[in-house]
């Protein structure tokens, strides 16, 4: 039983303080010790936040809420990569990845996509305008056919599972040096494309997607990578050149761009 | 029972299932009675829907695609987030794909058998009756449920179960059927039929002349507090879990909209009816903020069991076999490592009581896969629950391929909730309640993989159909910011989050929660027994004057404040825990995740007394000092034997 070492840690953090969206931000240091490796990364800002709220100071601001790396909610920058050294959530990160003495940055994402709201918390409701242009299938309530009436090969089934597991953290967009929010955009049109249900919706789909993501303040995608390498469910790079493919197919088939 | 506990108010009854005509038969026979609105007259009626999760979510967007306008509320920050995103196992549905004996009725017995024999017969039958079409719904919208290499639709078998009903996408079942719902819902607020709410907390309900009308909210960004009216309102706000601290739900899952609701009049039913799951990470230190569930569908692979010597803290891998105890295979031969969570759980407590348990605290037992993995290979099972391995492997720093897990058993899910009928409409005209946050349809305890089942039967289903009943009487006088009842909530929102601010005292918002959530584990927990529900009574009250009195909430009202909401909901909390203990302390019988240590068969079963306690308590609010009014609801079973459960 490893976990029950007793090492401690005492770690520097300098954490990104902004009042809200309109205010200007700064990094402010603090000190926290007797930092356990068992906890996760949050439970160290919890740890931190405590104390400050008893010291009368404001406690850090960040999003979080399974903390089981499913909700999405959470997300920080820790010494400039997104959700940190693993390749996973920050709620799912803990602190057996860092070492006693440790100064680390914390940041919210950065992007233009994504304001400030307080701290380490920002707004990421462009993700959702991106769905509501065009991440769905149409498919009211008491439409559906039998669900065996259509059979999906198992193949593009777990395909389309995989590019479904996107949690909409927005690390993508934060570790993208172009802040392009593609790889977001991309899983869901592969995950929606690859299903037969998805197919009369395909090309409209990425059109309207593709010109919503256009409109929010995201920038392009010069397929650099980062956003895959730092994404917690590891949605891969494929669900891009299937976005491009499917928005050429489209603009072939006579769709129009509308951005 | 002492007189200063609680009273006794009149029975109430459910009077909206037809009952004379027979069981199978009133589903429909209730869509036909109840008054429809015709398409044209919808856009002129307004619902407000508190809670994006699977049960808000789908009836968000299933009442917009009708045609009625939408007001949806939610505190997170994107409706894709709320905690039915976490639901790992499944969903069960009475498809009898499997060809081996399910229908309707079988899932339906199951349903009151698992729950019990507390839940209602006809809100359980209807959700059975309806499961079917949530799987049609669902593969419709895209979900990419796991398949067999035909094309064709797996199932696997769940505790509680002894058929193969459980549909499921790897171990994120909850996420992926979320989506489904979130992407319905985005899709009306993209077409202007649904009014979005985002991070905005619900912290009232308007009651005009004894009609919900609308909900006072507070902005979580900017600190304003606003009112908003329609002809309807749902809550789909969840359980009440955290009234533990450490369980597995969202650290924000919360009773609020529900408390405040129960504040106003709404009934609150069963409130001791808690799940206890069986499957989850041990606790590792203080600090701990949350507790981790492993999917119970991992039981299906994996043995239960520890040493049989007390204390042997070998390797697992170095205890042989027959020093084996696998305890839920020998004392259940016919369910095995599948039992209920009730019985699973206790068992667990029982065995680490015994001074068996394994891990550093003594607090947990091993789940085992070396048996699965010899047999399918670790490919199979790595396909089959791989993130869950994963997901082990990071909190514990473990690899469970080849030591096993270690499991211990946690608060996952609440039946109780607030009282509701057959139409899933409160006591007060024109306040509906769906999913988690009703009582209805799971009895004392629940069976795995239908949490999901019955908050996307509500959401898509059943409330859709309902509701119409109430609202063909409206649209109703419309009401504004102005009225004396508006003035009135708004008025004591503002009173509370100003005294909040104001106490400045000595202790964290999170110690008091923390406090309160230790004690609820302790005396109303797995086990609980007179004494310590009497000494919980006695403790509660003092934890909340001194919670009102010293507690120390930092910043402003006008900004993000994050402890602010905090301090809101544990206050809520703390009146909560109190009415559960009342209720526990009154069902002087144990019936599936309430077990009372003075009613017990001799082999350590829980032990139901029907003839005294087979009944919904639904509890009416009184103000702090006076006891609360217990109101009897009979449960009267026509079509399911009452027997002692046995899963031997």
């Amino acid at each position: 039983m490893t976990s029950t070492e007793t090492r401690t840690m005492s770690l520097t953090l300098r954490i990104w303080r902004q009042r809200d969206r309109t205010k200007k931000g700064k990094m402010v240091t603090y000190h926290v010790t007797d930092v356990s490796p068992d906890m996760s990364f949050l439970e160290m800002l919890d740890v931190l936040n405590e104390k400050l709220i008893l010291d009368g100071d404001d406690p850090v601001a960040f999003d979080h809420d399974c903390r089981e790396g499913i909700c999405g909610s959470c997300g920080l920058m820790i010494n400039g990569i997104a959700h940190g050294p693993e390749q996973t959530t920050v709620c799912q990160l803990h602190m057996r990845s860092f070492s006693d003495g440790d100064v680390l940055d914390i940041e919210p994402w950065r992007a233009g996509g994504f304001p400030v709201v307080k701290d380490l918390a920002v707004d990421r409701s462009a993700f959702d305008r991106i769905i509501s242009a065009g991440g769905f299938i149409s498919a009211p309530t008491g439409t559906a056919p039998e669900a065996h009436s259509t059979p999906v090969p198992k193949k593009n089934s777990d395909a389309a599972f995989d590019a479904a597991t996107c949690i909409g953290c927005g690390a993508c967009v934060a570790a993208c040096p172009n802040g392009s929010a593609m790889l977001f955009t991309a899983a869901k049109v592969s995950h929606l494309g690859l299903m037969p249900q998805g197919q009369p919706e395909r090309d409209s789909r990425v059109l309207k997607m593709v010109a919503q993501q256009d409109a929010e303040d995201f920038g392009g995608c010069s397929n650099i990578g980062e956003c895959s390498a730092v994404c917690p469910k590891g949605i891969s790079m494929e669900t891009i050149s299937r976005l491009n493919h499917d928005l050429l197919g489209a603009l072939r088939a006579g769709g129009v761009p509308t951005s | 029972m002492p007189l200063e506990l609680f009273t006794v108010g009149e029975p109430i009854a459910d009077t909206t299932a037809p009952r004379d005509v027979p069981l199978p038969d009133r589903w429909n026979e209730r869509k036909f009675r109840a008054r429809l609105v015709n398409p044209a007259n919808r856009r002129r009626l307004s619902i407000i829907v508190v809670g994006t999760g699977l049960a808000g979510g789908s009836a968000a967007a299933t009442l917009a695609e009708m045609g009625y306008r939408v007001k949806n509320f939610w505190f997170q920050d994107s409706p894709r987030r709320a905690h039915s995103v976490a639901a790992q196992g499944g969903i069960n549905a009475a498809k009898n794909y499997r060809n081996d004996g399910d229908s309707v009725h079988r899932l339906f017995y199951d349903t009151v058998k698992g729950g019990d024999f507390r839940s209602r017969e006809d809100n359980s039958y209807r959700l059975a009756e309806v499961s079917a079409a949530i799987i049609d719904q669902a593969v419709a919208q895209g979900v990419p449920f796991a398949r067999e290499y035909g094309g064709l639709l797996d199932n696997r078998s769940f505790g509680g179960a002894q058929v193969s009903r459980t549909f499921y996408a790897r171990g994120q079942t909850g996420q992926q059927l979320l989506y489904g719902a979130y992407q319905a819902l985005e899709r009306q607020i993209g077409l202007g039929n649904v009014e979005q709410h985002p991070r905005t907390e619900m912290l009232d309900l308007i009651v005009v002349d004894g009609k919900a009308r609308g909900i006072v909210v507070r902005h979580l960004i900017t600190g304003e507090i606003t009112s908003h009216f329609a002809d309807a309102v749902v809550l789909a706000s969840g359980g009440y879990s955290n009234v533990f601290y450490l369980s597995t739900n969202a650290k924000g899952s919360n009773v609020t909209a529900a408390w405040r609701a129960h504040k106003r009049g709404a009934l609150f039913a069963n409130p001791c009816y808690t799940q206890i799951h069986p499957t989850c990470i041990p606790v590792s230190g203080d600090y701990q903020s949350k507790l981790t569930l492993m999917s119970e569908s991992l039981r299906n692979d994996g043995r239960v069991w520890v040493p049989k010597e007390r204390g042997d803290d070998r390797n697992p891998k170095d205890i042989p076999e027959d020093e084996r105890d696998y305890y839920l295979e020998r004392n259940y031969p016919a369910f095995g490592n599948l039992v209920p969570r009730d019985i699973a759980s206790r068992q667990a407590k029982a065995v680490c009581d015994e001074g068996r348990g394994v891990g550093p605290n003594g607090l947990g037992v091993y789940l085992d896969f070396s048996d699965a993995i010899a047999r399918v290979g670790q490919a199979a099972i790595e396909a089959k629950y791989g993130n869950l391995f994963d997901m082990y492997n990071r909190i514990t720093g473990e690899n469970a391929y080849e030591t096993g897990m270690r499991i211990y058993p946690a608060v996952h899910y609440t039946m109780g909730g607030l009282w509701v009928d057959y139409d899933l409409s409160s006591n007060i005209p024109g306040l509906f309640v769906i999913g988690e946050a009703n009582f209805s349809d799971q009895g004392a305890n629940r069976l795995g993989a239908s949490a999901l089942m019955q908050g996307l039967a509500d959401g898509y289903f059943v409330l859709p159909s309902t509701i119409s009943n109430y609202l063909a009487d409206g649209p109703f006088p419309a009401v504004d910011a102005t009225h004396p009842a508006a003035v009135e909530a708004e008025q004591s929102v503002r009173a509370q989050t100003e005294r909040l601010l104001s106490i400045n005292g000595t202790r964290t918002v999170a110690s008091f929660h923390r406090e309160l959530g230790k004690l609820m584990w302790d005396l109303c927990g797995m086990e609980r027994s007179e004494p310590g529900l009497r000494k919980a009574l006695d403790r509660i009250p003092e934890i909340r004057h001194e919670f009102w009195t010293n507690v120390k909430v930092s910043g402003e009202q006008g900004i993000f404040n994050q402890n602010l909401e905090h301090a809101g909901r544990v206050a809520d909390f703390i009146e909560l825990a109190e009415l559960m203990c009342v209720d526990a302390l009154h069902r002087n019988e144990s019936c599936g995740g309430h077990f009372r240590a003075e009613s017990q068969t001799p082999e350590g079963e829980a032990l139901r007394d029907d003839e005294n306690y087979a009944y919904v308590a639904a509890w009416e609010y009184t103000p702090e000092g006076e006891p609360p009014v217990l109101h009897r609801e009979a449960l009267e079973y026509e079509y399911v034997h009452l027997a002692q459960r046995s899963y031997k």
